[in-house]
């Protein structure tokens, strides 16, 4: 059989979602479910306790009184809000998850010795570890993505039948939401993620790579030392840019950036713009892409993703010499 | 032009406080089935790490007629390895091992390696994590026998496995596997179980080639005698690697002295590869 780079990289994908079916499918899957759960939960104990009078539930939907005509365009937004919100929670489980699995992606097996069976076949230690990034920068969050806005329209679906059963007709309304557009403009963030994400998923497969045992504990100890160091320097007034600095851009970006919408934090600005707009979720969305994708103009993003992409190239190195022996 | 399988000359490696391999060359031919034996920490492992591309060295080495060092992607295609029992990851199944393989490797008969499970009582659905070490051997095996490669190396495949999976183990692979255009590198510690299967015989020691030759040289240069106690004397002034009493008798071991004049003393034979590896590697660990 012949076989390329590109069938192995797709099948090297595909091994590494089998090996992590339970983080990648199964933890949002569940995470979902449980989310779904503890709503239905809540719904069922305010509809004990609260009588049919008069509740408030997730999504901050005011069921009581027929609703006026220009409120049924702000439902779409609202719907696609609650969508957006759920989803997002979901990610968050995801981006945890993603870490460590970056930390255990060249070093589990080393540790469990199978490297030496992956390494008996012939795939380049480039596709190997190619096929790990894209694992972690498109494969887990499209399936984090999906998950969350499928767990979002069951959420609606659930509060809606809530809804008829006090004599509300909503069905009606939940026309006015856009799961798939939801989906699409989140699955549409996920480039600018994974670039930004980058530096993270380069130091952490770095130490990943290097480290003879206990990477968490490299991964997370050097960078933090390093910041109480600059710190304490920073006291002194021997380092100009200041710790603040040096914990924002250098820290945070080596740990926390697999945390969506992190590049956020500077636009506040234009969140305004945004929140003045959100009667129209189509515009919101629109808006919303722009907005986030407007970070690609700052340059310590692609600074940062160059980082990465070194740190993930040192990282193919170390996997080629690292020598366990 | 070079036809050997492996060629190595001048081949160092130093790990931080010792010397693994100390300039060591040798020669391996297409082929033959070659037991490279040695004492734990001679060097063995290192060898075979050089051969596969996995550790860095100082010499010349080409494998296939490619440097494993440069070159370690488009060798793994016609060199197999099965480095241990048990190295396969835990979570792997049957079904997929076999999908895995038969897309990353150009060199991979499904049909062959789904006939060899077909001969275990491995399940398509069983993880590796269910298996028994035997189990395990067996899937590598089958995965390993259906794939053409120009070299198999093993380090040590069958440790911790009982007699069946051993025997079974070997069997396999010179009944189904083994042919002229295929060479093995096997190093083990169970000298006894591959020492009929062998055409030659390596032993390291210390980093260094201290023996290289084939069986059959082996037969005619290393010959034991048993010699009763009148002549003991008179074979211990032929200077013999070493010596047993067995029954009131010794048993001289000789390395290079002629068949005529041995024979001439007591009952000649030939000796086994683990009394020769004794002999050899005597004061190793003192």
């Amino acid at each position: 059989m012949k076989t390329s780079a590109l069938t192995n990289v797709y099948w090297l994908v595909k091994r590494e979602f089998w090996e992590h079916r339970g983080g990648f499918f199964w933890a949002p899957v569940i995470s979902g479910g449980v989310f779904l759960l503890l709503n239905i939960m809540a719904l069922i104990a305010g509809e004990v306790l609260g009588g049919s009078t008069h509740f408030h539930m997730t999504g901050g939907l005011n069921f009581d009184g027929q609703l006026g005509p220009d409120t049924v365009g702000m439902m779409g937004s609202i719907l696609d809000g609650a969508m957006y919100v759920t989803a997002g929670l979901i990610i968050m489980i995801m981006a945890i998850i993603m870490f460590f699995y970056c930390l255990g992606s060249l070093y589990d097996d080393r540790r469990d010795r199978s490297v030496l069976f992956w390494k008996s076949l012939p795939i380049s230690n480039r596709d190997t570890v190619l096929s790990k990034v894209i694992s972690a920068i498109l494969v887990a969050p499209v399936i984090a993505c999906i998950v969350g806005v499928v767990t979002g329209l069951l959420l609606i679906l659930v509060a809606a039948c809530v809804a008829s059963m006090h004599g509300l007709n909503t069905w009606q309304l939940l026309l006015h939401a856009h799961p798939l557009r939801v989906a699409l403009s989140m699955i549409a963030l996920i480039p600018l993620y994974a670039i930004w994400a980058l530096p993270t998923i380069g130091w952490l497969m770095l130490c990943s790579a290097w480290a003879r045992s206990k990477p968490f504990l490299w991964a997370v100890v050097l960078p933090l030392a390093t910041g109480v160091v600059v710190w304490w320097l920073g006291l002194m007034g021997m380092f100009n840019l200041g710790a603040g600095w040096f914990w924002m851009n250098i820290v945070g970006r080596l740990l926390f950036s697999v945390i969506p919408g992190g590049w956020l934090r500077n636009g506040s600005a234009l969140e305004q713009l945004s929140s003045q707009v959100n009667d129209s979720s189509g515009l919101l969305d629109q808006i919303g892409l722009v907005h986030n994708y407007a970070t690609l103009a700052a340059p310590d993003l692609w600074i940062g993703a160059i980082a990465g992409i070194a740190m993930i190239t040192a990282a193919t190195w170390f996997r080629r010499w690292r020598d366990d022996g | 032009m070079n036809t050997a399988v492996v060629t190595a000359s001048g081949l160092s490696k130093r790990y931080k406080n010792s010397l693994a391999l100390d300039n060591a060359s040798f020669q391996i031919q297409p082929g033959r089935i070659v037991g490279l034996i040695g004492p734990n920490g001679a060097g063995k492992t290192t060898v075979l790490k050089a051969i596969l591309g996995l550790t860095d060295f100082q010499g010349e080495l080409s494998v296939l007629g490619l440097d494993p060092r440069k070159q370690r992607d488009k060798l793994m295609e016609q060199v197999c390895f099965i480095a241990d029992v048990a190295v396969l990851p835990r979570w792997l199944r049957v079904s997929e091992a076999v999908d895995f393989v038969a897309h990353v490797h150009p060199r991979f008969d499904r049909a062959k390696c789904e006939a060899f499970l077909k001969r275990t009582k491995l399940i398509p659905n069983q993880r590796v994590r269910q298996m028994s070490k035997g189990m395990i051997v067996q899937l590598h095996l089958a995965l390993v026998m259906a794939i053409d490669a120009r070299l198999l190396v093993l380090d040590e495949p069958t440790l911790g496995l009982d007699i069946l999976y051993r025997k079974q183990f070997y069997q396999n692979l010179l009944e189904d596997y083994f042919d002229e255009n295929k060479t093995i590198i096997v190093t083990t510690h169970q000298v006894e179980e591959v020492e009929h299967i062998l055409t030659d015989l390596m032993f390291i020691r210390d980093g260094k080639i201290v023996l290289d030759a084939d069986m059959d040289a082996i037969g005619e240069r290393f010959i034991e005698v048993m010699v009763s106690a009148d002549q003991a004397a008179a074979a211990r002034e032929l200077k013999p690697l070493d010596e047993r009493h067995v029954f009131g008798k010794s048993i001289f071991l000789f390395d290079g002295i002629e068949r005529s004049r041995l024979e001439a003393m007591g009952e000649v034979r030939r000796p086994s590869v683990s009394d020769l590896f004794v002999a050899t590697m005597k004061g190793t660990y003192v």
